[in-house]
């Protein structure tokens, strides 16, 4: 693993509500330089909205996010003030975002994806937008493809896809939420290994994930929500292996409980 | 469709394939001799029906009033095209206001398209014709006509607009706000041309109607293909023969623009799965 550099991500008593529903109560997170920091909690837990909450996709109702050298702090009074909408959008220049469905533009092929960012919003011209992004899908495996529209490919190669535009405008840190949950398994593996490849590179990374595996394999943390709330931060041998926090331990209890009972279930294992 | 399993060197088909296969070919055949057929003998009863009833058909009259009468079809279709080019920039604007959250724009949208669709097109394009020029703005007949027309579809397509662009998936606004693009830059290139796609179709049906509605300004004078064939018909007490000829031609173009419709709509889904 790459050395860790300073604090890139500083998310500061970071609350949300959802109407009367207190979906994060108070979340501090610091996230250094070619980190890859992995957040797991039940579904519910507040993980994904907090991934949100750090390019404002969700506006948090109080606290701050610094990324690089933006920090905003939360203003859901004035939300759609100018200047706020300006700092949001230098905050998320520096954020690169994977979704869990994709969200490739339907209308562009693959390469179009890619430069709509540079060209559009970082005035790169369009010639030097394009010998960067093909460098991009180079680095996903996903070169040969550059010209299809999104509908023409699978699953795994849509994500590679989201990647590699997540990557164009040059981030501080890409941001990935459940990025193979909505994934055939059998596509899941490509697109684990790009992301092993970038946090070998150095890339920054905050992913919000429902593989443990992965997480203990590629993760410097291992983040676990509950309530809104960080219960436990550490290292993957210690919150997945060897959970300090009771509600952690219940949670990778009945993970491994789900994970073994799955295999008994299939046919030839049955006692 | 089947050329993919005769590609050369494939072996032969199985006997049973091929027997399927010329079954489901005769079917079609049968089903366009049908289809033909039924169009074919309906039209002629339907033009040997009114040829001798009463008075029968003038087809003199026809031969020679028919080209007169097809001479306003260009009125027409430059009506229809106007208007609705009109419609989908007022129907763009509209939705804006429609989805606006400022209560100004909201309410003004709103209004536009209560009052257009509380009242008859009839009823707009003589207001948009004396009304107005009852308060001093005297508008040539053309433009009368064909802006009331506008005015009228926009309202309508202000709505599906309004729909098209709810339709676009809420993830796509956030891959591009994640992207830092600025918001009428999400809206222009990742919002609206995605709207438009889901659209075509009804602005197809849209355009369809309105090249029938453009009949109603004949109203005001506007020499387009019904004015035209009741131009001919009266003074020669033909006006059945000459309306005939009109609901003819409107037929026709019909038919025609939704060939273009279909089209245009293959060629949009192009990119879609």
């Amino acid at each position: 693993m790459a050395q860790l550099g300073e604090v890139v991500v500083s998310a500061r008593k970071v609350e949300k509500y959802f109407g009367d529903l207190h979906v994060l109560q108070g979340v501090d997170l610091d996230v250094r330089r070619h980190e890859t920091v992995m957040i797991i909690g039940r579904s519910g837990s507040g993980k994904t909205t907090f991934l949100r909450c750090l390019n404002f996709l969700e506006e948090p109702t109080v606290g701050s996010v610094r990324i690089a050298d933006i920090e905003v702090d939360a203003d859901p009074i004035h939300r759609r003030s100018r200047s706020h909408q300006e700092q949001i959008r230098q905050l998320r220049l520096r954020a690169g975002m994977v979704f869990q469905d994709f969200n490739l533009f339907p209308h562009m092929t693959v390469i179009e994806n890619c430069i709509e960012a540079p060209t559009r919003v970082r005035k790169v011209p369009r010639n030097e937008a394009i010998e960067r992004a093909d460098g991009f899908l180079d680095k996903v495996h996903l070169l040969d493809k550059r010209n299809e529209y999104p509908a023409r490919l699978s699953g795994g190669q849509k994500q590679r896809a989201a990647i590699a535009r997540a990557l164009t405008n040059e981030p501080q840190v890409l941001m990935f939420d459940e990025p193979t949950s909505a994934l055939d398994q059998e596509l899941i593996g490509d697109v684990l290994k790009v992301m092993e490849d970038l946090a070998h590179e150095g890339m920054t990374m905050i992913v919000v994930t429902h593989e443990m595996h992965f997480a203990h394999e590629a993760a410097d943390r291992v983040v676990f929500m509950e309530e809104g709330l960080i219960v436990e931060d550490g290292p993957p041998e210690q919150v997945l292996n060897n959970p300090q926090d009771p509600r952690t331990k219940q949670f990778m209890r009945r993970f491994i409980e789900t994970q073994q009972s799955a295999v008994q279930n299939l046919p030839g294992w049955a006692d | 469709m089947a050329t993919a399993t005769q590609t050369a060197g494939a072996p032969p088909a199985d006997p049973i394939v091929v027997q399927v296969r010329s079954a489901a070919k005769k079917r079609r055949l049968t089903f366009r001799v049908q289809f033909v057929l039924t169009w074919i003998l309906l039209i002629g009863g339907l033009i040997l029906l009114m040829a001798s009833g009463g008075n029968g058909l003038d087809g003199a009259f026809i031969a020679t009033w028919a080209p007169f009468i097809l001479g306003g079809a260009g009125t027409t279709v430059i009506i229809a095209v106007l208007a609705i080019i009109g419609a989908v920039l007022l129907a763009i604007v509209g939705a804006l206001g429609r989805l606006s959250t400022n209560g100004w724009i909201y309410g003004a949208a709103t209004l536009y398209v209560s009052l257009v669709r509380g009242t008859p097109l009839l009823v707009q394009i003589l207001f948009a014709y004396l009304a107005l020029a009852e308060l001093g703005l005297v508008l040539p007949i053309f433009v009368a006509g064909t802006g009331a027309l506008a005015f009228n579809y926009g309202a309508y397509i202000t709505e599906i607009f309004r729909a098209g662009i709810q339709a676009v998936p809420r993830g796509q606004r956030e891959a591009a706000e994640a992207l830092g693009m600025p918001e009428r830059t999400v809206f222009r290139r990742i919002v609206l041309p995605q709207a438009f796609r889901i659209v075509t179709p009804a602005i197809g049906n849209e355009f369809i109607a309105m090249l029938k509605d453009t009949s109603l300004v004949s109203i005001i004078g506007v020499t387009e293909l019904l004015w035209r064939a009741q131009a001919a018909g009266r003074p020669n007490v033909r006006i059945f023969e000459a309306i005939l000829v009109a609901a003819g031609i409107y037929w026709v173009l019909t038919i025609i623009f939704s060939y273009f419709q279909e089209r245009l709509e293959q060629r949009m889904a192009r990119s879609d799965r």
